[in-house]
């Protein structure tokens, strides 16, 4: 479904401040993988999605999204076929518009849009529906200003929101580190539930190794602008994190320093 | 006019100073056009399209140049000067004794007054329906979310640097066409005539949410024109009150610099916790800098 042909992505190049951040990197993600990326502060993971979702040009290689190569795309025209929620819940939605309008925005993505009306009555009842769901009492308040609503709210309108039209990948990025634990969590296995009920294909950058392993069918690590380490399948589901951190060291020659990961 | 600035200083979140000389060039088109007889209704016509053009030009040094907003339209502003001393011939063009929009209405044997109140009722109230309508539809909703948070436009598929453009055309249009019909009711235009009109407009968007709120897009775009007429008793009161006309200026320059500040001053009374888009999305730039 994805397929990422050595990348580089060289930040202000030819300057003193060059950072080259992502090296020659390649990874290639079945139709339905549920991938969660994991890695240190700095590794290149929220870098990696936004090179797949085209906010940035890469400087070498190829992204190939569905059999379609989107390389040369800019971002708008990706967007017809990902879907991304964010790490900070103030960036996935427009706090000024309605719930209903937000929803309405992401109905569309990838449309043409024209002068029809925004949101149809038809529509209304679809997303009424599907944010009784969610179970935060959202389904009541359809006008409600997206901007009154808490963190937790705002990363599951998103999440609806991106997968609304059903992208052919899901990135998701750090979107539930800006919570408190227990929101996270229950933002995390919506995350889980709505992947698997539409078999989405999935990459989710995340900092908790728990989640890491518990989550998807398969585990890369990040380090350096490299990948270095894909675990998947069976040997995945036994994986621990202390497993995690002796493979890192491994691979790595280093000591993993991540002080959130640590903390989890 | 006010509608004009609302829409590129709220909804886009511009402070765009093309109105400056669109809302002359808008003038200027009408004038030259009735003088050469030109039906006055049709030189309005035609001051929609110069004022959309100047938006035009604003947009396109804007998101194809790269350059700021704000300085785009400065740029555009100083060269509207000359372009629209161009189009008039002379610094200052009369409109007397031509027939106006308003003289048309005059003739059905309207009193001046009456045809002035009863066209500008007319035309702020097709404009107040019209943005109702457009920014009611996709890519109205579109330019609404561009104005508030362009990332998550750009992620639902949106190009923002189309939409950045549609709604400066929109307002310059509109704001040309305020200055059509401006001239018109002073019987002349002048090249000076859009001097601080960014500060009058910016001043009665903030009359018109202060006192008339923000709920819903409707009672925000008809606070608007009520801001604006309010922003008009006011200086007339001022006026009558005995200040200069000279001050003017700098009296509106106040008025507005009080009201754009009034968050500040707010925040130091009640201290609020609450972030804007902007803040928050430089703080996760700063996070993204922070190195290993
Ligand atoms: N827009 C940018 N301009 C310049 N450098 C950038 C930019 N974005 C990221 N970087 C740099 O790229 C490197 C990788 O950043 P990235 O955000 O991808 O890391 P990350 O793995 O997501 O880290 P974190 O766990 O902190 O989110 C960092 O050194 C960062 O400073
Ligand atoms: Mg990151």
């Amino acid at each position: 479904m994805l397929s990422v042909k050595r990348i580089t992505k060289v930040f202000n190049p030819g300057t003193v401040i060059e950072n080259i951040v992502l090296k020659d990197l390649s990874l290639s993600l079945e139709a339905g993988d549920f991938v969660t990326l994991i890695g240190g502060n700095g590794s290149g993971k929220s870098t990696l999605l936004n090179c797949i979702a085209g906010v940035y040009p890469v400087e070498a290689g190829a992204i190939i999204i569905d059999g379609v190569d989107v390389t040369k795309f800019r971002e708008p025209k990706r967007a017809a076929i990902l879907g991304r929620v964010f790490q900070e819940p103030m960036l996935g939605t427009a706090s000024n518009m309605g719930i209903e309008e937000n929803l309405a925005l992401a109905l569309r993505r990838g449309q043409r849009r024209g002068l029809k009306w925004g949101i149809s009555n038809k529509e209304r009842e679809k997303y009424r529906e599907l944010l009784t769901t969610l179970e935060l009492g959202l389904e009541n308040r359809l006008s409600t200003k997206v901007g009154l609503l808490s963190g937790g709210q705002r990363q599951a309108l998103t999440l609806l929101m991106a997968t609304l039209k059903e992208p052919k990948l899901l990135l998701l990025d750090e979107h539930t580190a800006a919570l408190d634990p227990k929101t996270a969590q229950k933002v995390l296995e919506m995350s889980d539930l709505i992947v698997r009920e539409h078999d989405l294909t999935t990459l989710m950058v995340t900092h908790n190794m728990r989640d890491a392993i518990q989550y998807g069918n398969r585990l890369i690590m990040m380090h350096e602008g490299r990948i270095i380490l894909d675990i998947r399948g069976e040997e995945k589901k036994n994986l621990a994190v202390e497993d995690l951190l002796r493979r890192f060291g491994n691979a790595s020659g280093e000591e993993f320093v991540d002080s959130d990961a640590l903390l989890a | 006019m006010t509608i004009g600035v609302y829409i590129t200083y709220r909804i886009l979140n511009i402070a765009d100073l093309t109105v400056e000389g669109s809302i002359t060039t808008g003038a200027a088109i009408a004038a030259v056009s009735i003088t050469h007889g030109i039906n006055p209704y049709l030189s309005v016509l035609f001051a929609l399209f110069g004022g959309m053009a100047a938006g035009l030009i604003t947009a396109l040094l804007h998101v194809k140049l790269k350059i700021p907003a704000l300085l785009s339209g400065i740029l555009t502003m100083i060269a509207l000067y000359s372009v629209n001393l161009r189009i008039m011939g002379k610094s200052n063009i009369p409109l007397l004794r031509v027939n106006t929009v308003y003289t048309v209405m005059e003739n059905l044997g309207l009193s001046r007054q009456t045809a002035v109140m009863i066209l500008g009722l007319i035309v702020v109230l097709g404009f107040v329906g019209i943005l109702y309508w457009f920014f009611g539809t996709e890519i109205g909703c579109a330019i609404r979310a561009t104005g508030n948070n362009p990332q998550m436009v750009r992620a639902q598929g949106i190009n923002t640097n189309t939409m950045i453009s549609i709604g400066l055309i929109i307002s310059n249009g509109l704001v040309a066409v305020s200055g059509a019909l401006i001239a018109q009711y002073q019987s002349f235009a002048d090249i000076q005539m859009g001097i601080g009109s960014i500060v009058i407009g910016l001043a009665s968007v903030i009359i018109g949410e202060v006192l008339f709120g923000k709920r819903s897009f409707f009672s925000r775009l008809v606070g608007l024109a009520l801001g604006a007429i309010t922003y008009r008793i006011i200086i007339t009161l001022v006026l009558q009150l005995g200040m200069s006309p000279n001050d003017l200026k700098l009296f509106t320059a106040i008025t507005v610099a009080v009201a754009l500040s009034l968050p500040v001053f707010r925040s130091y009374l009640i201290p609020i916790k609450a972030s804007t888009t902007r803040e928050s999305s430089n703080a996760q730039r700063k996070k993204n800098n922070k190195g290993v």
